[in-house]
């Protein structure tokens, strides 16, 4: 069910670098040794003449990151983002697996859409790429997509992303249908009676700015309603970009009630909070759910710390400049992040303490459990899927410089820490740092 | 000071040197050619894209008796209408070397952006809901002329303050005058958090009483069909500030244009109490005040003690 373009398997040996694999209980210095695009052996001082070695002792490396939620506005949107540059922007951010939401032009609402865009996927993606389709025919909120047709040609699962699926009937029925559809109900939840035409979080930068708000209780009360629909129809739903403090205590409640209920967080969400509008109302920080207020933040890190919320997820929403050099009103909502996403949240909550880093790489990649993927391990005999990353590598993040089409980063401006110099995904090496030594 | 972009740029120092300038200016507007030479040669655009009568009027009138050249446009009959961005807009006309661009926009932060693609000076005029500095400062001008001193000034803001400019900015500048803020509504039509703007909120007239000053904002038709408040009938009930609530040593003051019979009754509007049209008079004398202020006073940081407002006539001969 997941799609990239065929590589060389990789032939490789990195040596010294610090791997740290949590859920194997890896953390020490040690080689790792990829041949024919497996790990063929882990230890120290390994020796294999007839292969690349990258030397990178003070480097770290991980497990690669999967994102259950980017945006890669194929079909129809391709001056945003396309399959190549998008899965280019996840291979530089360390990704080795990302899953692309539906609400594309045409919506992913059907077998022949998806099968299309699978294929194109293996002419193109630089990593694997997985697809949800839609809840809904195109989008609409009204009827059914053919959900057992659709996981037959591979839908990972289904969402109406960037919206939510307003009526609670049409929602239970695709509950329903799961049992014989199966795949996760991935949920943006939002009442539009609610959220209305509010442009960022509500509260008392929205009152000063005189910018209709959006408030909390828009996306915590559809959680709730969503969380009891799911555990009365015994479903599954993978809660998407929680944003509000009210948000994760419905989560938490939910899991404790027993729901087969996930939750992602965004980098942004994470690390951002609504006062950042009061600098210059910069369009790169207005997305959906909006950045909200410092107790909404420490609520998602809290969530992350303890489970609640299960995975990192970027939303990567690219736009293109235009469309975001506009009035704040006016400007599309959404934020690029696949190529900054690791560095956020090193620098903004690992470095200061608040997190351990061994919490963030495991749930970095744990949108693959959500979405019944394979976690990339680090382990002997597994196709090599892991990133290397030099935490003490610190660069501006800019107006320009990305490997996504699209430039509308949130973080633009802000130093970060932690960046990715190569990624090795489905066995191949998907991106590599132009300064990053490689001795043959 | 290059741009006015919000009033909470402005410290009390700098409004008062400003008020006091616009003072000065009143001489002008009672002369038979009102018209100084002070901005001689120096180019204003307005922008109003945004339906506007006293504030595009009374910018170009201050503009033009500075002897300032003034281009006016719209957004109807502009290049807006065939789709050209703001930015763009703003950039070809930053190619004609406008001294000053005035803008007004339906869009919050219209005027930092502007600020952010010319070289011009940039005055906001309205962005939305956020801002409308001149506005402020000339219901400061016109207050101060009818009590004096805003120290201590209990000033009550009354009606939609959830879509109200006006009210944003009157609250800052008020504040920082001095005077003490609460600002009254229904609960609809105050926005979640408001009173970390520094004012109290209210959300009935009981303690009206208590105000010395009375600012009524205007009540639109399209918030009924919205649902802020279930009908005009009802609000008029609640919150119309007419003869029986406005008592006879209030200040009442409104930015226009006035609904009659909904936010004001028609006694109070004519009554004594009402500085309505000096708000408007002082629309043109302030104005020229902040043009003089950006495109003379640059640099200027020494301004003469407000207790000398004469000494400060930059009017050359």
């Amino acid at each position: 069910m997941l799609d990239s373009r065929p590589t060389t398997p990789a032939d490789l040996l990195v040596r010294g670098a610090h791997v740290l694999d949590p859920r194997a209980g890896i953390d020490a210095p040690l080689d790792v040794l990829v041949r024919g695009g497996e790990i063929a052996a882990i230890g120290a001082s390994l020796e294999a003449p007839d292969v690349e070695v990258v030397e990178a002792a003070g480097k770290h490396l991980f497990p690669g990151f999967v994102d259950s939620h980017v945006h890669l506005r194929t079909p129809g949107q391709e001056h945003e983002e396309d399959l190549d540059s998008g899965t280019r922007a996840a291979a530089a951010g360390g990704y080795v697996t990302v899953v692309g939401m539906p609400n594309t032009d045409p919506a992913v609402d059907s077998a022949p859409v998806l099968l299309s865009l699978r294929e194109q996927a293996r002419r193109e993606a630089r990593v694997p790429v997985g697809f949800l389709a839609s809840v809904t025919r195109g989008l609409g909120g009204e009827a059914l997509t053919e959900m057992a047709e659709l996981r037959d040609a591979g839908a990972l699962g289904f969402t109406d992303d960037g919206k939510p699926v307003h009526r609670a009937g049409i929602l239970r029925k695709a509950l329903q249908y799961q049992r014989l559809a199966g795949g996760v109900l991935c949920l943006h939840e939002e009442d539009p009676t609610l959220s209305g035409r509010g442009v960022m979080h509500e509260g008392a930068v929205s009152a000063r700015l005189g910018l209709a708000g959006i408030p909390s209780v828009s996306e915590s009360t559809l959680i709730a309603r969503d969380a009891a629909l799911a555990g009365y129809e015994d479903g599954r739903i993978h809660i998407q970009h929680l944003s509000a403090r009210e948000s994760v205590e419905a989560v938490a409640a939910a899991k404790a009630r027993g729901v087969r209920i996930t939750a992602e967080v965004s980098p942004h969400h994470l690390a951002l909070t609504d006062r950042e509008l009061l600098q210059d109302l910069d369009t790169r920080l207005k997305m959906n759910p909006p950045l909200r207020d410092e107790a909404d933040r420490q609520a998602l890190v809290d969530g992350l710390r303890d489970g609640t919320i299960d995975c990192i997820a970027t939303d990567h929403a690219p736009h293109a400049r235009e469309e975001k050099e506009m009035p704040f009103e006016e400007a599309p909502m959404g934020t690029t992040g696949l190529e900054t996403a690791f560095a956020a949240v090193y620098t903004e909550l690992v470095i200061p303490g608040v997190l351990p880093l061994a919490l963030v790489v495991e749930r970095m990649s744990g949108g693959a459990a959500v979405l019944d993927l394979p976690l990339p391990a680090i382990a002997v005999g597994r196709g090599a899927n892991f990133c290397l990353v030099d935490l003490s590598s610190e660069w501006e993040v800019g107006e320009h410089g990305y490997e996504s089409r699209s430039d509308n980063c949130c973080f633009a401006g802000r130093k970060l820490r932690g960046r990715v110099v190569a990624t090795v995904a489905a066995g191949g090496l998907a991106y590599r740092e132009r300064t990053l030594a490689v001795v043959v | 000071m290059r741009h006015l972009l919000s009033i909470e740029d402005l410290d009390r120092a700098t409004m008062e040197r400003i008020l006091d300038r616009a003072k000065s200016f009143t001489e002008v507007s009672e002369r038979e050619i009102k018209k100084v030479p002070a901005l001689r040669g120096r180019r204003v655009l307005n922008l109003f894209w945004e339906a506007s009568t006293r504030t595009r009027s009374s910018f170009e009138l201050a503009a033009k008796a500075l002897s300032a050249d003034v281009v006016n446009l719209s957004s109807s009959g502009s290049a807006i209408e065939k789709g050209e961005s703001l930015k763009d807009t703003v950039q070809t006309l930053s190619a004609y070397r406008p001294d000053l661009i005035v803008i007004r926009s339906p869009h919050v932060g219209a005027a930092h952006l502007v600020a952010r693609w010319t070289d011009a000076g940039v005055v906001n005029a309205g962005d939305g809901k956020h801002e409308h500095p001149t506005q402020a400062l000339l219901d400061v001008y016109a207050l101060r002329d009818r009590i004096g001193s805003l120290d201590g000034a209990n000033v009550w803001i009354v009606g939609d303050v959830l879509h109200s400019r006006v009210a944003r900015s009157n609250i800052h500048a008020f504040t920082a005058m001095g005077a003490t803020v609460t600002v009254c509504g229904p609960p609809t039509l105050i926005p979640r958090g408001m009173e970390s703007l520094g004012c109290e909120v209210e959300f009935s007239l009981d303690r009206l009483q208590e105000a010395d000053v009375v600012y009524a904002l205007r009540m639109q038709n399209e918030r009924m069909t919205d649902s802020f408040v279930p009908s005009i009938r009802e609000y008029v009930a609640r919150y119309q500030v007419d003869g029986r609530r406005l008592g006879s040593r209030q200040v009442l003051m409104h930015p226009g244009p006035v609904n009659r019979g909904v936010e004001l009754a028609a006694e109070v509007i004519d009554s004594p109490q009402a500085i309505i049209g000096q708000q408007v008079a002082a629309g043109v004398v302030v104005r020229m005040a902040v043009l003089y202020e950006l495109l003379a006073g640059r640099g200027a940081e020494n301004p003469s003690p407000p207790t000398q407002p004469k000494a400060a006539t930059p009017v050359p001969a």
